[in-house]
């Protein structure tokens, strides 16, 4: 593997005396996307700013290109190699095109040289129409595709986007959501997103690092972070609602029998008899079957239980099945009508060994 | 390229107010502090006079207006180079203090107690002034003074201690701390007595609505000296051109020009030319 | 009342017959107050901007005195200028008492706080995300201070108008380090005070009439700022 583009190591950054960042470690390859997840508060906007230079390091190295950056003279030329969107266009109160322009005016680039490159970006991110109007006249959709043109202008090696379309209606952000990947995918950009929504991680990124308490507790392909997270808040942040807390009794024949208040589940994982474990599973990963059908599946955890409620949100249910544990189901409208599913009524409940994801229990 | 531009703007600006600020400078020897009473500068008898010493001497006068009182502080700290005043006690003070080289008579006028046309305190045509003055007291008319130690002040204060009363901080006696033209402003304003110069007065008349109410008392006499500020106390003083001052106001062109001044305007000139005229008292 | 239509009739007359005497007032007060003013600027928004950048032991007494300073009466300015420009006094040395520069200096003295507390207000007002911001589009630290300077440039030229409205409408210093000599430090100020003073009203009201003028032209680029400056 080629020299990887950004290498973060011990990076620690405080404010007001209390330490608000430490990243052990963090590497960037050339032309991936990166998306930093977790709550709010726990560290991503200041790991960006971090990344780019823009807070005050306690501790800690920057390599990029494998080279290090100290803060003096290097770091000015350094900052000219990326670009940074904030959740706020922070336009400057001029033309969208002077806004577009900024950064190469910043760059001493001769003004024939940044006409052709301000309408290129204009163009791309669909501004090109308010060119000459004021930056303060634009709705916000609009501002923040002008950042981005700005952002973009100056082709920089690597993009940080502090939470850029947190602030946009949802037909706006999947406009410019799809602008902006059609432009990496030709630019081939390193980015660098932090976001608190997990779909729009999910969806953009080539790795997910999950931030929590200002340090990164899990790095991976977004597959990997949304079906094996590494404790319970990452398990709950991406989205897994049933996390029922147990006793490993078996681990012989390469599967985990796992005992839940009595009951036991199937796993995979591999853990030693005694060891205390929570059981993860997805909500998506329920099957749910009418009571007593004898329909065969192939998944080797079967248990009957009672509909405590039906939760609806459109499309998808929301259901909560007691059956000795508490399991939760996410089933589609059809199948809610297909099965005549109420509340109270007494379903079969199903999901196969593989869909569980065991991690130690933290309480042990 | 914007930026750049802006900034030369800047520097450009710096160096323009550089230049208004450093050009007058340089002509420092050529400058003339001249400190004086509001009268002179009132009536407009300096407009007059100091164009012509001007161009005859070459120095550039700087009036300063204020009344005689601060005018011989000024003088006393070296801060003017000539005094043309009009309160003799002080003068006489300053003189024996070491800080004039010389005190020349230039010329007088009267003083005059103007008052409302119906006289309520009833002091029209009195003699002695100081018993006008105690008149207003007693009959709980009003006295508008000027209270700014200048040369009309001083000799109010002589008034009020020759009338044998103290008017501080009495009911019938109200201070301006101004200059003469706005205290006659004043006192015609709120129909009150006052002591004014007799070319103050006669320059403002036409807006006041004020009578002459009592002159010709020999204590009403108002009498301007010129002092050239003493060098050997304070050397940054200009003497060549305060002594060059002093002598043109007693020239014989400059007195002919008081003699007139005023009679087309007025009728009757405001000040009496004095040079070489045995002092007064 | 006649005395009222009598003088604003001559105001009328001199204005429009360019009065020499009351034009050369009318432009010396310009030069000053806008040579004040401009020097201010210079000073205020320096100053303004590195308080509002910058963190320092002491800042907060920096504000307080920025902010002390826009409140401080000409006339205390007026006097200490004159104390110091004596020619006894610390900067007796430049013979600068009773000049055009002498109103200058305290004129600038006056204005300064004001520039520079208004331009303090206003740096510190915007984002300061805006800062990171700049910074991140690979600007130096010189270049983010313009932007962010060009960036306040309205409320920045509302700090100018109000310098200049205060300057060129202030008497108090203006007769005491000017001395008011006719032709040279007579500015409209100064020349109003005493041509009421010698009675000469119709004068006086014609030189109120201009500083009115004045006053009213300042306002209303004032206004037209404020109108324009919306939040962002």
């Amino acid at each position: 593997m080629s020299v990887p583009i950004l290498e973060v190591r011990g990076l620690k950054v405080s404010r007001g005396g209390v330490p608000v960042l430490d990243i052990s470690e963090l590497t960037v390859q050339a032309g991936e996307f990166l998306s930093l997840i977790g709550p709010n508060g726990t560290g991503k906007s200041t790991l960006l700013l971090g990344l780019a230079g823009l807070v005050k390091r306690n501790a800690g190295e920057i390599r990029f290109h494998g080279r290090a950056i100290t803060n003096g003279s290097d770091m000015l030329e350094y900052r000219r190699h990326l670009a940074m969107v904030f959740q706020e266009p922070l336009l400057f109160d001029a033309t969208v095109y002077d806004n577009v322009a900024s950064g190469l005016k910043i760059r001493g680039m001769r003004r024939s040289h940044i006409r052709p490159l301000v309408e290129e970006h204009l163009e791309l991110f669909g501004v090109a129409h308010l060119s000459s109007r004021s930056a303060r006249k634009i709705s916000g959709g609009e501002a923040q595709r002008t950042s981005l043109a700005r952002a973009f202008a100056t082709n920089p090696e690597l993009v940080l986007l502090d939470e850029p379309f947190v602030s946009l209606d949802p037909p706006t952000r999947e406009a410019i959501i799809d602008d902006l990947g059609r432009v990496m995918q030709t630019r081939r950009t390193t980015v660098v997103m932090a976001t608190h929504d997990r779909m729009d991680a999910l969806r953009m990124s080539n790795r997910i690092a999950f931030m929590e308490g200002g340090g990164i507790v899990q790095v991976g392909p977004p597959s990997e972070v949304m079906h094996q997270p590494v404790n319970q808040t990452v398990a709950a942040f991406v989205g897994i609602e049933t996390m029922l807390e147990g006793e490993v009794r078996d681990s012989s024949a390469g599967v985990l029998v796992v005992d839940i208040n009595g009951r036991s589940i199937a796993a995979a994982g591999s853990f030693t008899p005694g060891e205390r474990v929570m059981c993860l599973v997805r909500p998506e990963h329920v099957m749910i079957f009418p009571a007593g059908s004898s329909t065969e599946s192939s998944a080797r955890n079967r248990f009957t239980g009672t509909v405590r409620s039906v939760q609806s949100f459109g499309l998808i249910h929301r259901l909560e099945i007691d059956c000795g544990f508490l399991l939760i189901a996410h089933v589609t409208s059809l199948a809610m009508e297909d099965l005549h599913l109420k509340q109270g009524m007494t379903v079969n409940a199903a999901f196969k060994a593989t869909s569980v994801h065991v991690i130690r229990s933290s309480h042990s | 390229m914007k930026m750049r531009n802006l900034s030369l703007v800047w520097i450009l600006a710096l160096c323009l107010a550089a230049l208004v600020a450093g050009s007058p400078a340089e002509a420092a020897q050529k400058n003339l502090i001249l400190a004086t009473t509001t009268s002179t500068q009132d009536t407009g008898l300096l407009d007059v006079l100091i164009p012509i010493f001007e161009k005859k001497t070459g120095y550039f006068v700087k009036t300063i207006a204020v009344g005689s009182g601060q005018a011989m502080a000024m003088g006393s700290k070296g801060e003017a180079d000539v005094l043309l005043v009009h309160s003799s006690a002080a003068e006489k003070k300053f003189m024996a203090e070491g800080n004039g080289v010389s005190r020349k008579l230039v010329m007088h006028n009267d003083f005059i107690i103007v008052g409302p046309r119906a006289d309520p305190a009833g002091i029209r045509g009195m003699k002695s002034a100081a018993e006008a003055m105690k008149q207003i007291a007693d009959k709980g008319a009003v006295f508008t003074s000027r209270g700014d130690n200048s040369g009309t002040h001083a000799k109010e204060k002589d008034l009020w201690k020759a009338s044998g009363l103290n008017p501080e901080g009495q009911k019938y006696y109200q201070q301006t701390g101004l200059g003469m033209g706005q205290t006659l402003n004043v006192s015609a304003e709120k129909k009150t007595y006052t002591l004014t110069d007799r070319g103050t007065y006669l320059a403002l008349k036409k807006n006041l609505g004020l009578d002459i109410l009592v002159e010709g008392d020999a204590i009403l006499l108002n009498v301007y000296h010129v002092i050239d500020v003493n060098p050997a106390k304070f050397p940054k003083v200009n003497a060549p051109a305060g002594k060059a001052f002093a002598d043109f106001m007693v020239s014989k062109e400059a007195q002919a020009i008081i003699t007139t001044f005023g009679v087309d305007k007025y009728g009757s000139p405001l000040f009496f030319p004095d040079a070489g005229k045995p002092e007064y008292e | 009342m006649e005395l009222i239509i009598e003088g604003i009739r001559k105001a009328i007359w001199l204005l429009f017959t360019l009065d020499p005497e009351v034009l050369g007032i009318t432009w010396l007060s310009l030069k000053v107050s806008g040579t004040a003013t401009f020097i201010s600027l210079f000073i205020g928004i320096s100053l303004g901007t590195v308080v509002a950048l910058t963190r320092f032991p002491g800042r907060r007494l920096v504000v307080s005195l920025i902010n002390t300073g826009m409140g401080v009466p000409p006339v205390v300015v007026g006097l200490f200028v004159t104390i110091f420009l004596w020619r006894n006094g610390p900067l007796g040395l430049f013979e600068l008492l009773y000049t055009p520069t002498a109103i200058i200096i305290a004129q600038a003295v006056i204005a300064t706080p004001i520039v520079a507390g208004i331009s303090l207000a206003s740096i510190q007002k915007l984002p300061e995300a805006l800062r990171l911001q700049i910074l991140a589009l690979g600007a130096t630290r010189a270049q983010m201070i313009w932007m962010l300077i060009k960036e306040a440039r309205l409320p920045l030229l509302a700090a100018v108008m109000a310098g200049f409205g205060g300057v060129i409408s202030e008497v108090g210093a203006s007769i005491m380090v000017g001395g008011n000599i006719k032709g040279y430090t007579r500015v409209l100020t100064t020349a109003t005070v005493m041509e009421t003073g010698k009675g000469n009203f119709d004068i006086a009201i014609a030189l109120g009439v201009i500083l009115l003028i004045f006053t009213f032209c300042i306002n209303a680029i004032l206004t037209g700022i404020q109108q324009r400056e919306r939040p962002r």
